[in-house]
């Protein structure tokens, strides 16, 4: 299962590098599910009732995940054949990512009969295939945009557990998909789905050369989703543009960039083309961090002297100084809450993970086994950890601190160098740079370090962030 | 192009041999990382052996009226400065180092109108995040050495660029030592 996982999204879509400089607004902002009134009386909601709601949720053997089947959709119109295709393929991609379900690979598929109508579904045959749950799905195209209707049946009883029907621009398939896994895993295990999430990252594919006499790669920032589909590039000044961060709204995407020829903070909003500069004209600063509730940005800065971190409001007011210490303090995270904050400092002679009040008071120390550590990330609820990179041998491994016990867990372990872990917004997987591929790369990982997946491949890329 | 340049180094030479040899600072050779100077004393090379020369334009820093005449981009693509090198996870010059900088301080007190940016780059073995500290750190430490020389210190910017532009890109030993490095850039004379 984790296999065909990690090889389901071998090509990224490279045709988007062509687009304008500021193409997200245009084409995402309209990219809006519309669930049709209609639709919601014809799913499968009874009245809620204790009984009929257990039976929504399709169970698998005891102690066994529920298996599940997602055959290609059914194409109700002979154009959106294609789109027929990507649903099948990203609902069954999407559903696996969470490892709630044990999804049935689809080349096994071939033994039952092809389904045109509801009436049609082949109950028996997917039993014989051992699915609990199997999902038939219907497309038909109307003018611009794609009309979808997913229902997920429990295989044993024969009646629809889920049913929902999507209207979206026939130019994504893949949202309408990713907005159904998202509904089908709150749906049957109430969870959080990262379908339609995204990730930021940094990446000099583009190979253009820094203006000067220098070989000096440019690196401008980019987004895709999280399943490395639509990978496009958000800033063009032809500079070193790094360690993106989404805002929490993910609208905005904060970042680093050398482009006045010293680091300073820049916020991309990135459905309006609009650049802001919150930090211009205060010193040197980089590594920006919003807050959980996006009113503030806490950052390193050297204004004072050395690098310190300092809180603002997003909008560059309201100034505080964090810490205090002629050591190195840098890399902050927020904590869940956004009443602390961990970070890196030297001030023990090495890179250690540390976490203070965001008030600037309680410090302590976190990470005391370490020779070195940096890129503390917090998790969100309902998980109480912070990852960073620890140095391990000749480069980097992913750890993770458990705040309640105190303990550090490792999840990669020595393939490539691996570094600048960011968690995904429901805190069950993390983003992170490896080497493991040869050239610095995007990979996600679940928190329990299984299920790795390469996110980019196309040259360099560091530094991600993952969106809400 | 070329020609007139080597002319140029080729007088400058001869006038730093002239006047003004005690100039050069005795280090600046020790902190280079390929030395290049073997063919100092040569004779005068064949014309297919011109490309051996171009590098000893490094000896010319006295030849202010030379390198004053050169652009921005000339003058740091043939650089008068020497890059200052640091110990892995260190910003502390050591004694090379601080020669390193006092000489390159001697060709700022000499040509009193440049303006430098030093940059402090780190290798690959530290982190993205950190080393942007890190670089920060020694761009810090040799400024405050110059101007502790006496240079002004509105003539030194410092940033740092962590990891993010390796001088070289291999991945040893060899190559991390050249990238632990403060680099000296004129912007503006």
């Amino acid at each position: 299962m984790t296999r065909a996982d990690s090889t389901s999204h071998a090509t990224p879509e490279r045709r988007s590098r062509r687009l304008p400089r500021w193409p997200l607004g245009s084409l995402l902002i309209g990219v809006v599910i519309a669930v049709h009134p209609g639709a919601r009386a014809q799913q499968a909601q009874p009245a809620p009732q204790q009984p009929s709601e257990i039976e929504l949720r399709i169970s698998g053997d005891p102690g066994a995940p529920p298996r599940y089947a997602v055959p290609e959709f059914v194409a109700l119109t002979p154009d959106a054949a294609e789109a027929a295709k990507t649903l099948g393929q990203v609902l069954w991609d999407d559903l696996n990512f969470e490892r709630e379900f044990y999804l049935i690979p689809r080349d096994t598929y071939a033994t039952v009969p092809v389904a045109r109508t509801r009436e049609q579904i082949a109950f028996d045959a997917w039993r014989e295939l051992g699915a609990d749950a199997v999902v038939y799905g219907t497309v038909q195209r109307v003018g611009n945009e794609l009309r979808v209707e997913v229902r997920l049946f429990n295989v044993r009883s024969r009646q629809s557990a889920f049913g929902k029907e999507y209207t979206g621009p026939a130019a994504n398939p893949r949202l309408i998909a990713h907005t159904s896994a998202d509904e089908i895993h709150q749906q049957q295990r109430a969870l959080r789905g990262v379908a339609r999430t995204r990730l930021t990252f940094s990446s000099d594919r583009n190979g253009e050369r820094v203006a000067g006499v220098f070989n000096r790669d440019v690196r401008e920032i980019y987004v895709t989703d999280y399943d490395g589909a639509n990978q496009r590039r958000i800033t063009a000044n032809r500079q070193l543009n790094i360690t993106p961060v989404w805002a929490p709204d993910a609208r905005a995407i904060a970042y680093t960039s050398y482009r006045r020829g010293y680091p300073d903070l820049f916020v991309a909003l990135i459905y309006q083309g609009v650049q802001e500069e919150p930090t211009r004209g205060v010193g040197q600063n980089w590594l920006p961090m919003y807050s959980p509730d996006g009113t503030r940005i806490v950052f390193t800065s050297n204004r004072d002297g050395n690098p310190e971190l300092y809180v603002m409001n997003r909008d560059g007011s309201g100034v505080r100084r964090l810490t205090n210490n002629p050591a190195i303090d840098t890399t902050p995270t927020w904590s869940p809450t956004g009443t602390q904050v961990a970070f890196t400092s030297d001030r023990a002679g090495t890179p250690q993970i540390y976490v203070v009040g965001s008030d600037g008071l309680n410090l302590r120390r976190l990470t005391t086994t370490e020779s070195y550590a940096d890129r503390p990330t917090w998790s969100p609820a309902p998980f109480n950890e912070i990852a960073f990179a620890a140095r391990t041998g000749g480069g980097y491994d992913v750890k993770i601190y458990d705040l309640a016990s105190g303990q550090t867990r490792q999840i990669t372990f020595g393939e490539g160098s691996n570094e600048s872990p960011a968690y995904a917004p429901n805190g069950r997987h993390l983003a992170f740079t490896s080497t493991r591929t040869g050239r610095p790369q995007i990979f996600t990982v679940g928190r329990d370090g299984r299920g790795v997946k390469q996110i980019t491949r196309d040259g360099s890329n560091y530094t991600p962030s993952w969106s809400n | 192009m070329r020609r007139f340049t080597i002319l140029l180094v080729f007088i400058a030479l001869v006038a730093v041999t002239a006047c003004a040899r005690r100039v050069t600072p005795p280090s600046t050779t020790a902190a280079q990382p390929a030395p290049t100077s073997v063919t100092s004393d040569a004779p005068p090379p064949p014309p297919e052996r011109v490309e051996d020369v171009v590098p000893l334009e490094a000896p010319a820093i006295v030849a202010d009226g030379a390198l004053t005449a050169r652009s921005l981009d000339d003058l740091n693509r043939d650089s008068p400065f020497k890059p200052i090198f640091f110990p892995l996870d260190s910003a502390e010059m050591d004694e090379a180092g601080r020669r390193v900088a006092a000489a390159n301080g001697d060709i700022m007190k000499r040509n009193t109108t440049w303006v430098v940016t030093v940059e402090g780059h780190c290798d690959e073995r530290g982190t993205a995040e950190y080393n942007l500290a890190l670089g920060e750190r020694r761009a810090v430490s040799v400024r405050a050495y110059l101007v502790s020389l006496g240079i002004p210190a509105a003539r030194i910017r410092s940033v740092s660029y962590g990891k993010e532009f390796p001088f070289d890109s291999g991945h040893n030993e060899e190559a991390w030592t050249r990238n632990r490095r403060a680099h000296f850039v004129v912007t503006s004379k």
